[in-house]
């Protein structure tokens, strides 16, 4: 299976959509194709019907959070210093990150064939976190991506039943982001020290002690 | 705090309403229902005895597996992974450790891929006779059948525990190999496990596979279509039982499984009848491979010599390996940072997925077909809710 092979493909029949093959560094040489949300109903949906692709079974749905990281790499530079060329490492500072990301992992049962890696992108990780559900396309994200809606807090679009799965509904926050935090319970922590009893002491004097 | 998850239907028709011959029954079944195999709940509302919705609410047992697992190292994840679905454990821990080996390009020596083999299989065959024991429970067949799977799940248990020193957390394998190689006579007392199976499967076949109870209970109950199941996700016995000719086993051929002759059992109807046969048949075909394999197992070393389990830290990427688990297609999607512990460890939890379809089975079905048509799906919580 060529992802070069099927990425011109969709380009030809689904116009105007954005693909880029995000490269796998491991041994296992799934490489990947991101496709913008705007088109990827579209691009899933031809994926799912094609005569010659048949990808009719949605195997593996998930999300991965990736914070802001700023990578610095050292460039070796020429600078004239004195009046003099030198050769002065310089620090290069690149951020990467900043987006959530679902993955599907598609597979075709007609064709025994895969897995071909979708990916897409939000734009960031508070406001604009909304992406098309694949869900009518494959009934297999059902779950999957209310899970991701659960736990990481992709919004998906046109999703039947977009509710929290495995956590309680009430409960706010996202907890497979890098970023989250455990809640402190006071009730249940048997030794609070340090900046936990700080805290479980403020707690208990806002509530009006014990 | 409200458990209702949507609003709730009316249950007291207005004037308005044409139905003329009663009212609407919201029932929840679980979390601590016996039939629901674990901590599980299920909004269902009827209609007489018949179902006319049907919610399944999760996150009982959840405790963020995937979270927790990330600030593990990649050997620390593997007897976590044991927890997942704690009736087969062995798989568990295959599916993980294949994972990691596309991940980091391992390779797996011919005498471990062997002993994988063997207890993979001895895996699904205390899992399946399990599996059948609890359905005839919940069909109402008090006791006998489940205690006569439950002995011989035992003596598979008995093998488990003197390979690996437990019976159920068995932490067997490793990433490039298995951990510890087959104490003295350990063999032996496998063969006579495996020889004695059919024997066990006759007799329990004899007692249920023509049983006019049990065929009145199951036949055209639970009905799932072929395109249903592509459709989704379905996977493992009960996509097979649908018709679905997909055994990982066969596609993926991962480990040795191409060195084996064994067949692929699919079913006709996608019924819960089908299921229990799928079942049945898919021992014998386990028996198959096991004589196979315990025929030719090899001497040789069972660990990857050039594989540092501790301390492990595969290169930047990502990788998703799969097996044929006993309840389906077991997935682990890695991704690796550089570091110690994994990025992203995403299980592909069978059980959860094989849900997708319950409401649509229980649809119009009556509320007793509620708990086989559950049991017929073979779920464990430790794994649908992670």
């Amino acid at each position: 299976m060529n992802l070069e092979e099927i990425k011109s493909e969709i380009e030809a029949n689904v116009p105007g959509c954005r693909l880029e093959i995000i490269p796998n560094g491991s041994p296992s040489g799934q490489h990947s194709l991101l496709i913008d949300a705007d088109h990827a109903f579209a691009v899933s949906s031809y994926l799912r019907d094609a005569t010659n692709r048949q990808f009719d079974y949605c195997s593996n749905v998930t999300g991965i959070d990736w914070p802001i990281k700023e990578i610095s790499t050292k460039v070796k530079t020429k600078k004239i210093v004195d009046g003099m060329e030198k050769d002065v490492d310089e620090v290069v500072k690149t951020q990467t990150g900043g987006y959530l990301e679902a993955v599907y992992h598609l597979f075709s049962v007609e064709q025994r064939q895969g897995p071909l890696v979708l990916r897409m992108r939000t734009e960031d990780r508070t406001e604009r976190v909304h992406l098309p559900s694949l869900t009518p396309l494959w009934r297999s994200a059902e779950y999957q991506e209310r899970e991701i809606f659960d736990l990481f807090g992709i919004v998906f679009d046109g999703h039947p039943d977009l509710r929290r799965l495995l956590m309680w509904e009430g409960f706010e926050d996202h907890p497979m982001r890098r970023d989250y935090v455990d809640p402190d319970d006071y009730e249940y922590e048997p030794t609070a020290h340090d900046e936990v009893l700080k805290r479980a002491q403020a707690h208990q004097a806002a509530e009006g002690g014990l | 705090m409200s458990i209702l998850t949507e609003t709730p239907i009316d249950l007291v028709p207005g004037p308005s309403s044409d139905r003329s011959e009663g009212q609407l029954l919201e029932v929840s079944m679980g979390p601590q229902h016996p039939s629901t195999h674990g901590v599980f709940r299920m909004d269902v509302t009827l209609d007489g005895e018949k179902v006319v919705k049907l919610k399944p609410v999760f996150g009982y047992l959840h405790r963020n597996h995937e979270k927790i697992a990330e600030t593990e190292s990649y050997l620390g994840c593997m007897p976590y992974t044991d927890r997942l679905d704690y009736i087969c454990s062995i798989t568990n821990n295959w599916a993980y450790a294949l994972a990691v080996e596309k991940l980091a390009g391992i390779q797996v020596p011919e005498r471990a891929e062997y002993l994988r083999i063997i207890t993979g299989e001895l895996t699904r065959l205390q899992n399946h006779a399990g599996l059948v024991g609890f359905l005839m429970q919940d069909m109402g067949a008090s006791g006998t059948p489940l205690m006569y799977a439950f002995r011989e799940r035992e003596k598979v248990l008995d093998l488990f525990e003197a390979l690996t020193g437990a019976r159920m957390m068995c932490n067997y394998m490793r990433f490039g190999g298995c951990r510890v190689d087959v104490p003295a006579n350990w063999l032996q007392q496998a063969q006579k496990v495996i020889d004695g199976f059919p024997q066990f499967l006759d007799e329990f076949e004899n007692l249920l596979t023509s049983n006019e109870i049990l065929m009145a209970r199951t036949q055209g109950v639970g009905v799932v279509t072929r395109e249903q199941a592509i459709n989704a996700g379905i996977s493992g016995p009960m996509a097979r039982a649908s018709g679905v000719n997909y055994d990982l086993r066969k596609v993926d051929k991962y480990g040795i499984y191409d060195r084996f002759s064994f067949r692929v059992p699919l079913g006709e109807h996608g019924d819960v009848y089908d299921r229990y046969m799928l079942r049945a048949l898919e021992m014998r075909e386990s028996i198959e491979i096991l004589k196979q394999a315990m025929r030719d197992l090899p001497a040789g070393p069972i660990m990857d010599p050039n594989t540092k389990i501790r301390g492990f830290r595969p290169k930047a990427g990502e990788a998703y390996g799969r097996i044929e688990g006993p309840k389906g297609e077991l997935g682990f999607y890695l991704i690796s940072d550089g570091t110690a512990s994994p990025y992203r460890y995403r299980v592909r939890p069978p059980s959860l997925i094989n849900l997708t379809l319950l409401e649509d089975m229980c649809l119009g079905q009556n509320v007793a077909d509620i708990v086989i048509i559950l049991g017929s799906v073979d779920i464990v919580l430790g794994e649908v809710d992670r």
